[in-house]
Parts: C-alpha cells; sequence; structure tokens
C-alpha cells in the first residue's frame, strides 16, 4: 500500500513542480519518488500477505515482484525521457504525472484482491494513457492512435464489466476468494451465466493484452503514439494486464479450466501465427515491434494455458526479459529516428560502423526477444515451453517452435541492416549519457539473467 | 426502500438478464457499425449503463449491497473516461474537421 500511495502523492507534486515552473526536478524527484516506492514494496516483501482494507488488495509476493518489475521498468523508461518530452511541448510536467498515475492503476492491477480495485486499476492505467498516446497535438497519426486507444479500451471495459456482472450475479460476491470458494463449493451446480461470464472477461482481458482477434487496434496504437510512450505501453502496462490475467485464472478460475482451456487454446495459436506471419512483412522497425509484441501476448499466454506452480515465476521471467529487450529497442529507435527521421529497417543501415555500442546493444535486444540462449528472452521461452510441455499440448508446442524460428527471421533482418548494410550517411549517431546508462543497465541484466536465471525465478 | 426492492423483485430476474443483454448488444453492434465517433462514444455509454442495471437488479435479488456500491464506481470512472474521450475528439476534430472515424486513415496495416 506504502507504494501505491507514495506514487499517487508523486503524481501530485510533480504537477506542482510543473506549475512552479522547476522543469529541471521534475525528473529526479520523480526517479527519487519511484524509488521509494521500490524501497516500499521491498519492505512489505517479509510481512506476513494477508487481503487488507476488507479484501480489496493483497500483496503477496507474486504482486510485490510484479508491482517490483513495472516500477523499475517505468525508471528505465523515465531515465530515456531527459530531452525526449522537451522536444513536444514545454509543459512536460503532466507527462510525468500522467506516466506516474498510469503506474499507479499498474499496481493496483497487480494487487487486486476483489474485481472493484481489478476495473479501478485498469481504469486508472489506461486513461492516462488515453493522453499520453496523443501528446503530439498537431501530429494526426498521434491524434489518430489516441482516438483509436480511447474507443477500443472503453469497448472492452464494456466486455470485463459485463463479465465481471454475470460473475456476480452468480457467485454473489466480487471478493476473489469468495468466488473460489463457490466453485469449489458447487462443482456441478455452477449456473450457465458463471460461464457467460467467463468468456466475456476472457474478452476484456485479451483487449487489454492484445492477443488475437483482439488485437487489431495494437499495431496503430503502438505505431503511431509517440515511441517513448510506446515504451511503456507495451512493457509496463502489458506486464500489469498480464499480472492480472494470471492471478484471476490461477486463484480462482482454475477449476473450470476445462471449459475454458479450448478458448484460450485457439486464441494463442491465432495470435503466434498472427503476429509472427504479420511482423515479416513490416517496413517499419517500430511497427514491427508492435507485431511482435502481439506473438510475445502469445508467448506469455502459454502460462495461463497450463497453469501450474511454474505459471508466475515464468510470466515473471518472461516479462522481464521482454521489457529490458523492448525498452533498448525502442530507445535504439529514438537515437536512430532523431538522426536520419524515418523508423524504416533502411535507416538502421550501417549502424554497426557509425556507432558500433548502440549497435551491439541493439542486437543482444534482438537476439534476447528472439529466444537465443544465454540471453533472457531465451529463459523466458524455456520457461513457457517447458510449462506446456508439462501438460501434454503437443500440437502447440510445434506450433509455437514453427513461431519462434518465424521470430527469429525478423529479428535478425535489423542485425543485417546494421552490419552488412552500407549506408549513405556516414555521421555518427550520438548517444547521451542518460542513454548510455539505461543500455548499459539493460544489457549487463539480460545477460545475467540469461545465464544466472535463478536471480529471477526465486522471486516467487 | 424496501417498497423498492418489492417493486424491483416483481420482475422476474430472466428478464432483467435479457433486457440488459439486449441493451448490450445494441450497444456492441453500435460500436461496430457505426462511423460516427460522438454515436460509437454513445454506443459504450448504453453497454456500460447497461451493466449497471443488471448489477443493481442483481443486488436487489441477492439482497447484497456490494453491487449498488459498484454501480457507483462504474459511474464515476464512465464519466471520467467520457472527459477524456471528448477532449481527444476535440483535439481529433481541430486537426481533421470531422467525427467520422474514415477520416483517420493515416494508420493502416
Amino acid at each position: 500500500m506504502g507504494a501505491i500511495i507514495t506514487l499517487s502523492l508523486l503524481g501530485i507534486l510533480v504537477l506542482y513542480l510543473g506549475l512552479y515552473k522547476a522543469k529541471n526536478a521534475l525528473l529526479p524527484v520523480s526517479i527519487l519518488g519511484l524509488l521509494l516506492a521500490l524501497g516500499f514494496e521491498a519492505y512489505y516483501w517479509n510481512v506476513e500477505a494477508d487481503p487488507l482494507y476488507s479484501g480489496m488488495v493483497i500483496f503477496d509476493h507474486f504482486s510485490l515482484s510484479f508491482s517490483m518489475l513495472c516500477i523499475a521498468l517505468t525508471i528505465l523508461i523515465l531515465l530515456l525521457s531527459k530531452e525526449y518530452f522537451r522536444a513536444i511541448s514545454n509543459n512536460i510536467a503532466e507527462y510525468y504525472t500522467l506516466i506516474l498515475f498510469s503506474l499507479t492503476g499498474a499496481i493496483l492491477v497487480c494487487s487486486y484482491h476483489n474485481f472493484a480495485m481489478l476495473f479501478i486499476g485498469l481504469e486508472i492505467m489506461s486513461v492516462a494513457l488515453y493522453i499520453l498516446a496523443g501528446i503530439r497535438r498537431n501530429d494526426k497519426a498521434s491524434n489518430e492512435a489516441s482516438l483509436k486507444y480511447f474507443l477500443m479500451g472503453a469497448f472492452s471495459t464494456g466486455f470485463l464489466l459485463f463479465g465481471i456482472t454475470l460473475l456476480y450475479g452468480s457467485t454473489g460476491s466480487f471478493d476473489l476468494a469468495a468466488i473460489k470458494q463457490h466453485i469449489v463449493d458447487n462443482p456441478t451446480g455452477i449456473s450457465p451465466m458463471f460461464y457467460g461470464g467467463i468468456l466475456l472477461l476472457l474478452v476484456g482481458l485479451c483487449f487489454k493484452v492484445g492477443a488475437a482477434p483482439f488485437h487489431f487496434w495494437t499495431p496503430d496504437v503502438y505505431d503511431g503514439s509517440p515511441i517513448l510512450i510506446t515504451t511503456f505501453m507495451s512493457t509496463v502496462v502489458k506486464i500489469a494486464s498480464f499480472a492480472g490475467f494470471l492471478k484471476l485464472f490461477s486463484m480462482v478460475l482454475v477449476p473450470l479450466n476445462e471449459f475454458w482451456t479450448p478458448v484460450l487454446l485457439t486464441v494463442v495459436i491465432i495470435t503466434l501465427f498472427l503476429g509472427n506471419v504479420t511482423a515479416l512483412m513490416q517496413t517499419s522497425f517500430k511497427r514491427m515491434l508492435a507485431y511482435s509484441s502481439i506473438s510475445h501476448a502469445g508467448y506469455m499466454l502459454f502460462a495461463i494455458l497450463s497453469i501450474g506452480a511454474n505459471s508466475a515465476s515464468g510470466i515473471l521471467a518472461y516479462s522481464a526479459a521482454y521489457g529490458l529487450a523492448s525498452i533498448v529497442a525502442f530507445g535504439g529507435l529514438i537515437l536512430v529516428k532523431r538522426q536520419v527521421g524515418s523508423d524504416h529497417f533502411e535507416s538502421f543501415n550501417g549502424l554497426g560502423k557509425r556507432n558500433p555500442w548502440l549497435a551491439f546493444s541493439i542486437t543482444i535486444a534482438m537476439l534476447s526477444l528472439a529466444g537465443i540462449p544465454l540471453t533472457a528472452g531465451f529463459i523466458g521461452k524455456f520457461m513457457m515451453f517447458s510449462n506446456v510441455m508439462n501438460d501434454y499440448h503437443t500440437v502447440l508446442l510445434i506450433l509455437a517452435a514453427i513461431n519462434a524460428a518465424v521470430g527469429v527471421y525478423y529479428y535478425l533482418r535489423v542485425v543485417v541492416h546494421m552490419y552488412f548494410m552500407k549506408s549513405e550517411a556516414e555521421q555518427t549517431v550520438s548517444m547521451p549519457v542518460n542513454f548510455q546508462v539505461v543500455f548499459v543497465v539493460a544489457v549487463i541484466l539480460t545477460i545475467v539473467l540469461g545465464v544466472y536465471p535463478d536471480l529471477i525465478l526465486r522471486f516467487i | 426502500m424496501g417498497n423498492l426492492l418489492e417493486n424491483m423483485q416483481g420482475i422476474p430476474l430472466n428478464h432483467y438478464l435479457i433486457f440488459c443483454s439486449i441493451i448490450f448488444v445494441i450497444g456492441v453492434i453500435g460500436v461496430l457499425i457505426r462511423r460516427n465517433v460522438i454515436i460509437i462514444m454513445m454506443s459504450i455509454e448504453l453497454m456500460l449503463n447497461s451493466v449497471n442495471l443488471l448489477l443493481a437488479a442483481f443486488s436487489a435479488y441477492l439482497g447484497d449491497p456490494s453491487g449498488q456500491v459498484f454501480v457507483f464506481f462504474i459511474m464515476a470512472l464512465a464519466a471520467a473516461e467520457v472527459a477524456v474521450g471528448l477532449a481527444i475528439i476535440i483535439m481529433v476534430y481541430r486537426n481533421t474537421k470531422s467525427v467520422d472515424i474514415e477520416s483517420l486513415n493515416k494508420l493502416r496495416w
């Protein structure tokens, strides 16, 4: 709870700093506040985990570790923002505030124990993002992304709420523990309404995490939003939504898995193929990353498909690897785009000569996203695949392996462009200090997690 | 209050369920086929309000007030969402001079 209160107050404080024109204090204050919140989360690690505030929230190891991951990734993203927001507008305090509020919502989603908190957390998280997606007010692509994100977000909230209502109607409670008790007590007498509710919840949550066939907003929104906001959306927000998704299914709906497994299996297969095959055909690096994030959602759904003792730590490892690699990839894109002015693959031509260190970081990130051994991405994929293998979903495993191979092709395409293609422009790409810090941290973490996966797997 | 509960329970629960589902589906269809952004937003409101009505009905039948409290949460957050949404629509209108969703075609797969 300390972290949630800290972040809410921090958001208001940053807004006031903006009011009093203390522009240089915005970033340090935000980072300090985030570190404080991280400290609070670490402090609660050894406290007995009981549902607090009439069973509204729970801070167990599951929610604490996902919250800490979200806060840490936000710190990295904010470090990248140093000059980024200034180029957009003079009033940058609002952007920091909105990111902090969105993070507050993400932490609520990680730690809910009652559907009311899930709903409120998702709304806090997304409403702030609707605005952030449109912060380039005169850019039509940014406008379009903002409007599409708003319409699809509100639409999916409707499905989620209808699902929650049907669950409430058949069990008489919004509390996760009470609903679980209801399922355990009446193994045969569960009303059809409850099943309808599960399906609608599934639709709502698949919209939020961007799984096919409810993914169609993702590429447009990720492509149109400013790159830094896309980074936040595709890492923190996605990870938090997955934590909420996994918590609901692993805590409450496990006994009914015969009902929802076929549905989710279909979703996973469509998601994998759609994400990977469409990513192959992209000419823009940013849009390729958007489609790849769809296919990563498919891999992460594996853990929900075969829920077991390892699901939570598997998703944690996968999302940590995915988050770190995405931050490096998008950060590299920011630098390249600043220099060349385009986000197509061609703008990466010759980067290996123009800035070897940047090219090396992006290469590590791509290898991690593709799941090559000795990077964190491999550990994530390995955990997901072994989960599914234990459940004997052989067909799914084969399809996933094909998709992983397809993924290697389009991730390595940018590496080929960096090292083996000549560019017309020979000037070097400069790299500010804050970018260097973030890249060093992210690359080292990616390799360390790939070599010693125990560091993250023993968390939950 | 007791009188109101009796009145609500005078109608079978299934009728509420069917009625709310129909309103919800009207909302979904509205979002999918209408091209005017304002009307899409109205359809989304229709979806949320059908949920509110259903929650109130369940709450009356189960004799449990938490459903009605949830309705307040939904109303408050829907209002916040609409405030942001209208601001976004105005921003788009300033740039495109149109509220037609087809005018937004810069991003395509």
